[in-house]
């Protein structure tokens, strides 16, 4: 028997969340059902903007199975839909009420809701619904002069500034001004499992309850309690399987109120599934912004200061987000590189579009492909290699702390640890650069449309301020670990199983994390961030420390042995000195127990809570470079080589973060080269099914070569973890850009993501003609 | 509304008789009527193949077929692909590979994957990523679920 407790903690251990997902056991929003529920269908605006005259819900009425339709009368005692960080008094006209008043404002806009004892009866009632709309003309176009959201209220709500040093003199000293107008499309998460919500209302307990919930549910129970002016004592919400997240999900629309005022004025449960066209027209979108960018540049290729004005397309409302997006697009711009003066204007306009927020990196994914197009565009201006432009401006790792005078969700930025440089030649070297450079100028010499792209960039993670858990050892030796964390398929259960696992001493498979549950823990701040493993994960070890010298002290009495001399091995305490005697934990939790003759003066339970709070984010870090052909006939983009380089500073299961690191690739290069939601110049949406919004297949993800590094632990946290659920999806847009502007010769003429093939191939037939 | 009808569906080796409208999917009737919810519904418009399920043993998207038409077939779907405690090769092989995620698109994965491999047997390489490019998955980015479906058909030929 070895003394040497199991080490789990950086084990590619298999998935606790598996079992039942692979035998068809999941628990996802749709797959939940109660007795007499009633089924939702909402009716949505055909317009992308009008004055509402009349809605005639009479035939829909009037079918048989229906039980009610509502417009915005029946709910106008309800505020509009609140902004999650508290209240914003020059945004508050800007939010989007359950349903349309006097108004609509994208297609896709909640006008009605039909509640019948089936959902097919629901949907052909709501096919009866008409809507009678005063066509008014459409805003499209982020960029262009903003117009009149209501009387005396511009689309422009506000502009989100921020900045340091002195621009202007940057740009009077600088050798050279580089400057490009960049774009954005719009993109969004697009899960596989549509939204779903099922409002019940349990009057013997006079409880309300809303399943489906999703990444905060905790913080989304404090908005709905005070949106329904109810107390959060009186409301709960129930996290199932959640078929991806990526920010969209989880968060608060018209339908999760709906469901919870109807089932509370029905007295039966209600639930509502989404759609896909729904989903696409209805779901939060994200990313679509443009860019006037400026660098002021010395004559050695360092950058003095960047001074960029940004539109921010948020479309027809303001969600819970407020202007988090724009800010952290403001925040997070300058990326891996020393940059003395910085001035930027994020124009946060209002479109009559789907409202938008958060997507996987928000911010990021965006900005990075602004600034890396930037660095490419200096490169090329003073003839350097793009390599060695960024060699000469990266931070450096005797700088770390690294902290910049601008604020990112609230947080002031630090970078808390990294060796960006470090990291450049790791990754250099794991893809032969030189070699591939020198094959890539041969091919394309040879006629090629082949290219060679880099991007870097810093990611954030681990958002605090505070999470806490509750680790709890059960007589029978099975611990449960609640958390106020969440799950959005990510994995978190069993990393939070293996942290425990490794502090108390025991198989991780003996561990139950609950998640996604207000009843069963007061507070959390969920899954979104990249935040949950970082936070969750100390708060649990905390905790778990604590359970450990708990069951030590007890033991030692038992065992009639100092506890310093006592050690968990595989669930029971052993002495260190290989005497036989042990005791398991679940006997330690029976001795613990409240009625217990043996428990002393110890609190009861073989239990403990664990806070773990944090002064600032962490900020893991990458390096993507990618090859790439262009097939001059269709203008197809084809990947030859991949290689993300990634320092996640401490990982707790290397499997997991790969596995997080390829699939947000995929997402991002969606984003680089398929994905839009189009709309024409009525506000119609174009992209409502999954045929017209391409998301990748199979066919177009390559082989990934993942370079996974623990360089730079965290020095916000003592696991010295950072977050790896955006880093993947972070740099793509910026690096396909810039190996299809380097297969196209390296002229700039890249500008804007996604790069579909119709582009490619006109900008090739324009050469050849 | 039309006439609603009396129908057996064999799921899985199990006869279940429902009535339904001629216009009910097959998902829905799987699901709801069935009770057998491991059958996801992802588009509903048959791209992304998240409800594939085996009629007859060849895949099929169960969100593009009423259940009337369904019946005298033998269905299977994800709930039949373990043999009482004995995980498929297909589900132990995902595990392995970590080729699922949030697992919402996992069941139509490897009922297409089990299909496709009980009629061909050696089926690989380029031809093998087009089957699978036919369902869509948004968390994996695919890589690890061709490497579990590769596994899978050299531990299914083993097994056989």
């Amino acid at each position: 028997m070895t003394l040497e407790p199991a080490v789990w903690i950086g084990a590619s251990v298999e998935r606790l969340e598996d079992l039942p997902l692979l035998t068809g056991h999941g628990r996802f929003a749709g797959d939940l059902s109660f007795p007499h529920q009633l089924h939702m269908r909402v009716v949505r605006s055909a317009y992308a903007h009008g004055r509402l005259r009349d809605i005639n819900v009479a035939a829909a009425r009037a079918l048989p199975g229906v039980i009610a339709v509502w417009t915005a009368i029946e709910v106008a005692d309800l505020p509009p839909i609140d902004f999650r960080e508290g209240p914003n008094a020059k945004l508050e006209p800007f939010r989007q009420p359950v349903l349309a008043k006097d108004h609509v404002r994208y297609v896709g806009e909640p006008v009605a809701a039909v509640f019948a004892d089936d959902a097919y009866i629901a949907e052909d009632a709501a096919e009866l619904v008409t809507v009678d709309v005063d066509e008014l003309e459409p805003i499209i176009d982020a960029s262009r002069p903003p117009g009149e959201f209501a009387p005396g209220l511009c689309t422009e709500p506000t502009v989100c500034r921020q900045g340091y040093g002195d621009i202007a003199s940057a740009f009077k000293d600088a050798a050279t001004i580089v400057e490009l107008d960049l774009a954005v499309g719009r993109h969004s998460g697009v899960p596989l499992e549509t939204r779903g919500a099922i409002g019940r209302y349990d009057a013997a307990r006079d409880v309300l309850e809303l399943h489906g919930a999703a990444k905060v549910p905790h913080r989304n129970r404090e908005l709905l309690a005070n949106m329904l002016g109810r107390s959060t004592a009186g409301i709960h919400l129930y996290e199932g399987h959640v078929g991806g997240g990526f920010g969209i999900r989880g968060e608060i629309y018209p339908e999760d109120i709906l469901v919870l005022v109807a089932t509370m004025r029905f007295g039966r449960p209600v639930k509502w599934l989404e759609d896909r066209r729904e989903h696409m027209i209805a779901a939060n979108h994200s990313r679509q912004q443009r860019h006037l960018v400026r660098a002021a540049v010395d004559a050695q290729g360092r950058l003095l200061g960047i001074d960029d004005e940004f539109f921010h397309d948020q479309g027809a409302y303001i969600r819970t987000h407020g202007t988090r997006v724009a800010d952290m697009s403001c925040g997070i711009l300058p990326g891996p590189y020393r940059l003395p003066h910085f001035r930027v204007h994020g124009h946060f306009r209002l479109t009559n579009k789907t409202p938008a927020a958060t997507y996987r990196s928000p911010g990021r994914y965006e900005t990075n492909f602004v600034r890396e197009r930037l660095m490419d565009a200096i490169a090329r201006k003073l003839g350097l290699s793009r390599i060695e432009v960024r060699r000469r401006n990266l931070i450096s790792p005797d700088e770390m702390p690294y902290q910049r005078p601008l604020v990112a969700l609230g947080d002031d930025v630090v970078f808390d640890s990294g060796d960006y440089e470090g990291l450049l030649a790791k990754a250099l070297a794991r893809c032969r650069w030189d070699q591939l450079e020198h094959d890539v100028q041969q091919r394309r010499s040879a006629g090629e449309y082949i290219g060679l792209g880099l991007a870097m960039y810093v990611e954030k993670s681990g958002l605090g301020p505070v999470d806490g858990t509750r680790v709890h050892v059960h007589t029978s030796g099975e611990v449960e670990v609640i958390t106020g964390g969440a799950s959005v398929g990510q994995g978190f259960e069993t990393v939070i199983a293996q942290v425990c696992a490794e502090t108390l001493g025991i198989h991780y498979r003996r561990v139950r994390v609950v998640h996604g549950r207000t009843d069963r823990i007061e507070y959390g701040i969920g899954a979104h961030a990249a935040r949950a493993t970082v936070m969750t994960a100390n708060a649990t070890a905390i905790a778990a420390h604590k359970v450990r010298a708990k069951a030590l002290d007890m033991a030692a009495q038992l065992l009639q042995v100092d506890a310093a001399r006592l050690i968990i091995v595989k669930g029971s305490v052993v002495r260190t000195d290989g005497a036989r005697a042990s005791i398991s934990l679940g006997d330690l939790a029976h001795h613990l127990r409240p009625g217990s003759s043996t428990r002393g003066n110890r609190d009861p339970g073989l239990a403990a809570d664990g806070w773990f709070t944090t002064a600032h984010m962490t900020y893991p870090y990458g390096v993507q470079i990618a090859v790439v052909t262009i097939d001059p006939g269709t203008g197809a983009v084809h990947i030859e080589k991949m290689l993300i380089a990634f320092d996640i500073g401490r990982a707790i299961n290397p499997m997991l973060v790969r596995g997080q690191l390829v699939g947000g690739y995929a997402q991002g290069l969606g984003g680089a080269l398929f994905e839009e939601f189009q709309y024409d110049d009525r506000g119609q949406p174009l992209s409502v099914t999954l045929a017209d919004y391409l998301i990748p297949s199979a066919h177009d993800v390559p082989e990934i070569d993942v370079l996974l590094t623990e360089d730079a632990p965290s020095t916000c946290n003592p696991l010295g973890i950072k977050g790896g659920g955006e880093g993947g999806v972070a740099g793509v847009g910026a690096v396909i850009a810039s190996a299809i502007d380097d297969a196209l010769g390296g002229t700039g003429e890249i500008t804007r993501i996604p790069i579909k093939p119709q582009i490619l191939k006109a900008i090739i037939d324009g050469r050849r003609n | 509304m039309s006439e609603r009808r009396a129908i057996t569906l064999s799921i899985n080796g199990k006869d279940h008789t429902v009535t339904v409208e001629p216009r009910r999917t097959l998902v829905d009737v799987i699901r709801d009527d069935c009770g057998q919810t491991g059958t996801h519904i992802g588009c509903e418009h048959g791209v992304c193949g998240a409800c594939t399920i085996l009629i007859d043993g060849e895949p099929v998207r169960s969100c593009l077929m009423f259940a009337v038409q369904a019946e005298g077939h033998s269905i299977r779907t994800v709930e039949g692909l373990q043999q009482g405690e004995r995980l498929h090769p297909m589900q132990e092989a995902f595990m392995r590979h970590h080729a699922l995620q949030c697992g919402f698109c996992t069941p139509g994965f490897l009922m297409l994957a089990v299909g496709v491999l009980e009629k061909r047997p050696d089926l690989d390489g380029q031809e093998l990523v087009d089957i699978i490019s036919s369902n869509l998955c948004r968390c994996t980015g695919y890589e690890n679920i061709i490497k579990a479906v590769r596994a899978a058909a050299a531990d299914m030929k083993a097994r056989a």
